[in-house]
């Protein structure tokens, strides 16, 4: 075991939870907003599609929420027992931005959610809608809080350093420091995204299993349509957001774009393989000037290569290729999701083909996301607050084969749910289809419980 | 108490530290008060074998579950920001229970959700998974308190009673649940709720015992806080009133099942609320012998404490957001108050 590098294996861990916790706040955030607009729908139309929609994707954010949950409180704890440091050295930025978290979001989500999916029949259908709004308000004010801390380690401001601890002297610029606007739209799209191409996947899978009812078409029109208005506006988004890291975290800029010398004029590079060793790419291709028009704005600009950062840059090959997935991935999402929203306007309804491929990209957001939140925490590197603390300082003393026995149990526990939510989303997509009822409620009850026809009547109110 | 000699409470420094020592408590309080019933629940869920009551036992905690998990994660988190070196300190050497607690954690909370969701013939596996999620993290709290208490002694008998507080805190929470399925069900289950209660007691009893028999001799210190005159005079309720709570519920779980057979409620409340009311005094003690210490005898409260514009500033959030949160939290029981009712959306 002495062969293991603890501070890797902690960041290993992080990283496995943080990842696998992320796929489900994406999609819940969203998805809290798609829940009240298919109920408020449903209030202004009264057609009943909207509401069927609505108790299709109840399950499926139900589902999801719980993951986000159990992953996130793992989370609250290995803050501090993975990275002590950075609460000894930053905590008073820290420790105020999670404590509102907690107070301002999880408490009104965790609550509400009861409220939203077993209230219906116990409490006024406006009582309802309020509590579906407050989940959604709930899980996007985790977001803020959480990005605007997030943020914070990439663009610190607002404080000062006294004896080696962060002292704050603005909340208003810690909380929107620099790049926090940026990366705040750019997720809150992201998570949008994702959710419309998961709707739209999901639908289309229930319409290709002969399930073509009128929620199906609503819920697979508006995961459409929301996917093709946001993407142009998150590849904007997304250039700002990269300006911004250009004037103040340069060196991800330059593994992103695999530029090693400091130069002008300087090359997009499409395909190449970053070899750390020579410090160079192999097996380049390139669009010459394409960098610093984008960059810089300008057909000859300067940028500033690896080689200048010294020892204080990141990796350039998990960067770079990172951020080619994102960007990749984001444009067949475009590609896929205007190729639909024209057909379904001229047509009015799916081809196979159609369906298939939205089939095959339900969770096309997840990987986009993922790899982009690889290009911007790998890009910090070495920092854990960018220029103020590394993450070496911030690493804990527990011995590494905690750590590893640790990993390996959070690693199969994570593969094992990953499976059974993927599963069982497309399960549930079968069942609403086949349309035999829940057994769950069904299931007939002794006359002792008193609950046989209430229940029965929960479910059709 | 030389350690708050130097202590002075009109200055924010002072009191700020002990405030957020307050919300913690009340937190970790809540949680275990509030998870409990719930880990409680899974705990028996395997007692019966019928599906219908392991829905009922399972709506009966449905809606509530979430939240009352966010106590934890409060509790945590007030740990973390306002005293991070105890965090460091208490979370590095409880680092493997802690890593326990949380598999069991999220078995427990997945399985909520994917055992009405997945494949019929899947349910029984989901089953299993949240009684032995419930059961792990029963356990793994139980070892961290005893842990705790002998100021994380690494040793066979440190590391023996914690394992033995474990299952006394399984035995507690089976108690706590059992409690709550007796004021929250009826028919049948209710009437062997009833029974489960009665074999949870002998063990929390034992629990609460050895506790209390352990914590005095971690140090001098905490032995004269109890047995110096004349604080033993005045600390003397704390195990009557304990004893006499439990006296209580043996009466009123002897006397339920006939009550209940002729159709009769009442005092179905009772088993719970003597149940929370142990919890509070064996709380409270446990709380007077080790105040102020964080880790015993080497961390207090004040030396542990974060900045203190740090702590103003979520004193505010606190102090504008928590009876928000106690409000609607209560507002969601009223909205499900009384006998369980199926659950489905």
């Amino acid at each position: 075991m002495e062969s293991l590098d603890p501070v890797l294996l902690a960041r290993i861990q992080f990283a496995a939870n943080i990842t696998f916790h992320i796929l489900f706040p994406t999609i819940s955030i969203s998805m809290g907003w798609f829940l009240l607009f298919f109920k408020s729908r449903f209030v202004a139309t009264g057609q009943q599609y909207w509401m069927d929609a609505y108790q299709f994707w109840i399950k499926m954010f139900a589902l999801t929420f719980v993951l986000g949950v159990v992953s996130g409180i793992t989370m609250s704890f290995q803050f501090g027992t993975n990275w002590p440091g950075f609460m000894n050295a930053v905590g008073n930025v820290a420790g105020p931005l999670l404590a509102y978290e907690v107070l301002t979001a999880f408490f009104l989500e965790a609550t509400m959610l009861g409220i939203m999916l077993f209230g219906r029949g116990r409490v006024s259908e406006r009582t309802h809608t309020i509590a579906t709004l407050l989940v959604a308000i709930g899980t996007t004010m985790s977001a803020f809080w959480i990005l605007a801390l997030n943020s914070w380690m990439h663009t610190p401001a607002g404080f000062e350093m006294i004896d080696g601890q962060a002292h704050v002297t603005s909340w208003f610029e810690v909380i929107f420091n620099p790049s926090f606007p940026y990366r705040f739209s750019h997720m809150m799209i992201a998570s949008a995204l994702t959710g419309s191409f998961f709707l739209a996947g999901i639908s289309a899978y229930r319409w290709l299993q002969g399930d073509r009812g009128r929620d199906v078409m609503a819920t697979l029109r508006t995961g459409v349509f929301v996917a093709a208005t946001l993407i142009p506006v998150q590849f904007v988004v997304g250039d700002s957001h990269a300006l911004n890291t250009l004037e103040y975290q340069p060196a991800k800029i330059a593994a992103m774009e695999g530029i090693w010398e400091t130069q002008g004029s300087v090359p997009a590079i499409v395909f190449a393989w970053p070899d750390a060793k020579t410090q160079s790419n192999l097996y380049e291709i390139a669009i010459p000037h394409l960098a610093s028009l984008y960059l810089t704005h300008s057909w000859s600009g300067e940028v500033k290569g690896i080689k200048d950062f010294g020892d204080k840059h990141p990796p350039v090959a998990p960067i770079f290729w990172a951020f080619r997935v994102m960007v990749g991935v984001g444009v067949l999402m475009m590609a896929v999701s205007w190729w639909t929203a024209f057909q379904l306007r001229r047509k009015k309804d799916l081809s196979d083909l159609n369906a298939r491929v939205l089939v095959a990209m339900t969770f096309a957001g997840w990987v986009a996301l993922v790899a982009g939140w690889y290009v911007t925490e790998i890009g910090r590197q070495p920092w854990i607050v960018y220029g103020v603390l590394t993450t070496a300082q911030a690493a804990s003393k527990v011995p590494a084969s905690n750590i590893a026995i640790t990993l390996v149990m959070y690693l199969t526990m994570y593969a094992a749910l990953l499976a059974s939510y993927v599963s069982v989303v497309f399960y549930l997509a079968r069942k609403a289809g086949s349309h035999q009822t829940d057994e769950h409620a069904s299931s007939p009850q002794p006359p002792g419980l008193g609950m046989g026809q209430q229940s029965a009547g929960l479910r059709n109110a | 108490m030389h350690e708050l000699a130097n202590v002075d409470l009109t200055s924010a420094a002072g009191w700020l530290p002990l405030f957020f020592a307050l919300i913690m408590a009340v937190s970790m309080l809540a949680y275990v008060i509030l998870d409990g019933y719930d880990l409680g629940v899974g705990i028996l869920l395997r007692e019966t074998a019928k599906l219908d009551q392991k829905d009922m036992m399972i709506a009966s905690i449905g809606p509530f579950w979430d939240a009352n998990e966010t106590w934890l994660v409060l509790g945590v988190g007030v740990l973390l920001v306002a005293f991070p070196s105890a965090h460091g300190v208490i979370l590095g050497a409880l680092y493997l229970p802690v890593a326990l607690m949380l598999l069991g954690l999220t078995l427990r909370g997945v399985a909520f959700d994917f055992r009405v969701k997945a494949k019929t013939y899947h349910r029984p596996r989901w089953d299993r998974a949240f009684f032995a999620g419930s059961l792990i993290a029963s356990w793994a709290q139980g070892f961290m308190l005893g842990q705790l208490i002998t100021g994380f002694r690494q040793d066979g008998p440190g590391l023996l009673f914690a394992a033995l507080i474990g299952l006394c805190l399984i035995s507690a929470y089976r108690l706590l649940g059992a409690g709550w399925l007796i004021m929250k069900s009826e028919g049948e289950l209710q009437r062997k709720a009833v029974g489960w209660a009665m074999s949870s007691l002998w063990l929390t009893a034992a629990g609460v015992l050895a506790i209390s028999i352990a914590t005095p001799w971690i140090s001098p210190e905490i032995f004269d806080k109890w047995f110096k005159f004349p604080n033993v005079l005045m600390l003397l309720p704390i195990p009557a009133v304990t004893l006499g709570l439990f006296g209580v519920m043996v009466r009123s779980i002897r006397r339920l099942p006939v009550r209940l057979e002729q159709g009769n409620q009442y005092g179905a409340e009772v088993p719970f609320a003597c149940t929370v009311g142990i919890f509070l005094l064996s709380f409270y003690g446990l709380a007077y012998s080790l105040f102020p210490w964080l880790v015993v005898d080497q961390l207090t409260i004040w030396k542990a404490a974060s900045s203190t514009e740090a702590l103003t500033v979520i004193f505010y959030g606190v102090v504008v957001v928590f009876p928000v949160i106690v409000g609607y939290t209560i507002f969601a029981y009223r909205i499900f108050w009384g006998k369980t009712r199926s659950l489905s959306y």
